[in-house]
């Protein structure tokens, strides 16, 4: 009685007229940008009116140049950066690009010529940077070949300016629009062979255009993976076994199966039990009824206290392995004049992304197709193709723009499960939307680290030694274990690197140790926007401002003085500290902190100015950020990631993801809490873009959020802050 | 059978009574703009006009909505981006990955109209809605530029940009 069907029918105006206008909006007519959900039909759209001048670009007969992107959009703003890229080479009008998501399927089919889909690790533009700019300088050289060939004319006498080619001499004009289809059937060159411009040239690139993607995210037109809308389609949650580890054992679905709009109630996999529905409120609201019967497994005993306790026991053990081992950092520590010795933690954090975990998956005998707000299309098809079985070529997956991802969407682990239900439902799209509260529960947490940290000093106040030993939960060993070589997992060290070019320690001394010990725990683990650099940030410069102290220095001083090799962090560090009028007087109890990491192949430095009331409440009022990434795209967009990196960090000082019987306490927003604008302070930034490199935008700058402000609190209060969150230690954001 | 009236049409939809608001206008109604995000009101992505009120239509269960009532969505408040408060928004690029946008557009033209001049403490007290890319430094400027009072002080210029070379 309550099928969707009779649903639409009862409905009043316009249901129908509703579908038809919004799958209207879906071909981006009021935004410029056509996003291929409408399958295989958009696509024989695109290619119907437009001319394929090379791989990454099209151009219709009115001049629009229609720019391929691969790459994920999660609101880093990577789509417009991207097309800015194409456009520039290409020498097109701006106002006429449009963007066109190439599908995962597309790829596979085309042999990947469109090379790497994933998204993460503040890679989207840094990796494909030369490769995309060669795609525009590709179709550039075709469109005039063909001008010229149209002419009979030598294409050196031609110029191109926003998509008018002229020749002078006879003053002829054309538009690409006009010479596209010749120009199609050119042979492409290889972009290698083609001169790339100076950035120092460049006219849309490396300017602050507005982002293509804006206005229908302001009229509730944008349509993200949970809001897609399917004929036919059915609806369906899941609960996974709230202690990882754990096992369903049954459930009990008499009460359930009859509720309203109730289509199923089916055991998943075997930790996992969910319901399909007509809507995804009925499916929810019978999962929420549904008595269910689970084995916990040993890992119910294990809780933050039993799991504190383990990472411990990394600290001084002897399984370590060294990353660094310059000089005699133990002997120098233990002859200094002044010692100091900390010991750092921070708790697990999750991803919280506005949008929860979602896919929709349309299986048929031989044709698996997917939609999916994913960070890895590549990761996507091929996980879709192992979990029905069909090659990827009978696969195909349509990338929905992300809300927000943050490293979490490149874990594919819905697929799996959303597969497993359309099974079920041949050719029928079913679409799986978690909870937030299941979203919140079984995320692939910010990896729990602690970190003990030694020092001396000698009698002039310099550093003697320094010893870090990180004991804590490895990304790798819980994703990605082959990344592991010969038991050492370097990445949990990230931005404590010898090594330069990605994340290099901004320090170098004599006597230095770096070590990790690795204490893995059931609790699963990944890439958290800034992934490690977050907590080393924290124990590294944290800790320089106890040693400052205790060397009786100013810890901007300190820092320099151990930073005559690192001339790029020196950079960041000095053009920050310039702005923020270091060392200059403010207003009553407010104190400054300092930071600076590098992470993503970019250099950040921040300052902070704070003020602690008597309460312990901490408010955060400035913070003036520096970044070197190399080269700048759109300045705008740059300046959006790091006031954006200002708000996911903080949010790591104010709250925590605890573990008690072996599951996730922190289940929604009202024990999760994020940061609000209430506690958003200004952020002023500098971009000091050296031009010799190309480093990444997103991440990078977050890891210098928290320790600047901890390093506020310690010129405030005097007392380090070694532990997170803020509340656990007196203190309090406001 | 219940009668809703939403953004200026009227609606007849067949539901359990304790659907929530939010679930109707998405699932049977079919107007996709407004977010679920939580489901326990924490967050806002789910922000409509109740008559002119700012509600969280996640914990609103439809029977408490009389088919007077007038309820206004993010697709109500303009298709054409023609709202002040939307003109604001795009002039500078508050958006991010915009899902919580449309709740965050809800509250701030909820706020304007019960206060056309607000102050930050006025934006901090109404605009509670969650953002987790951080959009929060242009939200409380584009507000500022809706009300019409853009003269702010330097450190309220919604984004500073200095390229220099070192």
């Amino acid at each position: 009685m309550n099928n969707k069907q009779q649903v639409g029918a009862e409905l009043d105006p316009t249901r129908r007229q509703f579908l038809v206008s919004s799958a209207a909006v879906g071909g981006g007519l009021a935004i410029g940008i056509q996003l291929p959900f409408g399958a295989t039909e958009a696509a024989a759209q695109s290619a119907a009116d437009a001319a394929e001048v090379g791989i990454w670009v099209a151009i219709r007969p009115d001049d629009t140049c229609v720019i391929r992107i691969v790459r994920s959009e999660m609101g880093q703003g990577t789509r417009t950066g991207l097309a800015q890229l194409v456009a520039e080479e290409l020498e097109c009008d701006w106002k006429r690009v449009t963007v066109e998501q190439v599908t995962a399927g597309r790829n596979v089919k085309s042999k990947r010529a469109w090379g790497d889909m994933s998204t993460g690790g503040s890679r989207g533009i840094r990796t494909s940077q030369e490769y995309v700019r060669g795609g525009g300088a590709v179709a550039r050289t075709m469109l005039l070949q063909a001008a010229a060939n149209e002419w009979q004319v030598p294409v050196a006498e031609l110029k191109v300016a926003a998509g008018v080619i002229t020749h002078a001499s006879s003053g002829r004009t054309t538009t690409y629009g006009k010479v596209a289809t010749a120009a199609a059937k050119l042979p492409q060159p290889d972009y290698k062979s083609i001169q790339l411009k100076n950035p120092k040239d460049w006219k849309i690139a490396g300017k602050p255009l507005k982002r293509l993607d804006t206005l229908d995210k302001l009229n509730g037109q944008k349509k993200f993976g949970f809001d897609l809308q399917l004929p036919g389609m059915l609806h369906a949650t899941v609960k996974d076994c709230p202690v990882y580890g754990g096992k369903l054992v049954s459930f009990d679905d008499a009460k359930v199966k009859t509720m309203p709009g109730v289509k199923q109630v089916l055991r998943v996999n075997a930790t996992t039990v969910g319901v399909v529905a007509d809507t995804w409120w009925r499916a929810k609201k019978a999962l929420d009824a549904l008595p269910i019967v689970w084995d916990e497994g040993p890992n119910a005993k294990v809780n933050s206290a039993s799991i504190a306790e383990h990472l411990k026991s990394g600290l001084t053990s002897d399984d370590a392995f060294a990353d660094t081992n310059t000089g005699d950092a133990i002997n120098a520590i233990a002859g200094a004049t002044k010692k100091i010795e900390a010991v750092y933690s921070v708790p697990f954090s999750g991803h919280a992304m506005m949008e929860p975990i979602n896919c929709t998956v349309k299986l048929s005998a031989d044709r698996a197709e997917l939609w999916i707000p994913s960070q890895n299309a590549d990761a996507s098809i091929a996980t879709l193709s192992t979990a029905t079985g069909l090659p990827q070529t009978q696969c195909e997956v349509y990338i929905q723009d992300l809300g927000g991802g943050f490293g979490r969407r490149g874990v594919q682990d819905v697929v799996g499960q959303a597969v497993a239900i359309a099974k079920n439902y041949p050719g029928v799209p079913v679409k799986l939307a978690w909870s937030r509260e299941e979203d919140q529960s079984h995320d692939f947490y910010r990896p729990i680290a602690q970190c003990k940290l030694s020092a001396g000093v000698d009698a002039n106040g310099n550093l003697a030694g320094m010893h870090i030993r990180v004991s804590g939960q490895s990304i790798n060993a819980y994703l990605n274990p082959a990344a592991i070589i010969g038991g050492k997992d370097k990445r949990q060290l990230q931005g404590m690197w010898p090594e330069p070019h990605d994340a290099q320690f901004g320090y170098t001394h004599p006597n230095l140790k770096i070590e990790y010990a690795m204490r893995n725990t059931h609790i699963p683990v990944g890439a958290w926007r800034g992934v490690n650099t977050n907590q080393n940030g924290i124990f590294t410069e944290c800790f320089m401002d106890e040693v400052a102290r205790l060397a009786g220095k100013d810890p901007l001083a300190f820092r320099r003085a151990l930073m005559a090799e690192r001339p790029k962090h020196l950079g960041v560090l000095n053009a920050a500290a310039e702005r923020a009028g270091w060392g200059k007087p403010l207003p009553a109890g407010r104190f400054r902190g300092i930071a600076q990491f590098m992470g993503y192949a970019s250099y950040s430095a921040a300052v902070a100015e704070v003020s602690v009331s008597a309460k312990g409440e901490v408010k955060v009022h400035r913070m003036v950020f520096a970044l070197d990434c190399g080269h700048i795209v759109n300045p705008d967009q740059v300046n959006s990631q790091i006031e954006g990196s200002v708000a996911y960090g903080m949010t790591a000082l104010q709250s925590e993801v605890s573990v008690a019987q072996g599951r996730i306490v922190e289940t929604n927003f009202h024990n999760y809490r994020v940061m609000r604008i209430a506690e958003m302070p200004k952020v002023e930034t500098v971009l000091v873009p050296t031009g010799d490199f190309w480093g990444g935008v997103g991440e990078p700058t977050i890891c210098v959020v928290v320790p600047a402000i901890m390093n506020a609190i310690l010129a405030a209060t005097g007392k380090p802050v070694r532990a997170l969150p803020l509340e656990k230690q007196g203190l309090k954001l406001v | 059978m219940i009668q809703l009236n939403i953004n200026g049409r009227p609606y007849r939809v067949a539901v359990e009574a304790d659907t929530p608001l939010l679930w109707v206008i998405r699932e049977h109604v079919g107007l996709t703009g407004t977010k679920y995000g939580c489901g326990v009101a924490q967050c806002g992505a789910c922000s409509i006009h109740l008559n002119g009120q700012l509600v969280r239509s996640c914990s609103l269960p439809v029977s408490a909505v009389k088919a007077t009532d007038k309820i206004t969505t993010i697709e109500g408040i303009s298709a054409d981006n023609s709202h002040p408060v939307q003109k604001a928004w795009a002039e500078i690029d508050v958006p991010q990955c915009g899902y919580c946008q449309s709740g965050q557009v809800m509250a701030a033209v909820a706020l304007l109209k019960r206060k056309p001049k607000p102050t930050d403490k006025d934006i901090d007290e109404v605009m509670t809605n969650i953002c987790r890319c951080g959009t929060y430094h242009r939200i409380r400027a584009a507000v500022h530029i809706a009300a019409g009072s853009t003269k702010v002080s330097a450190t309220e210029v919604p984004v500073t940009t200095d390229q220099q070379t070192v």
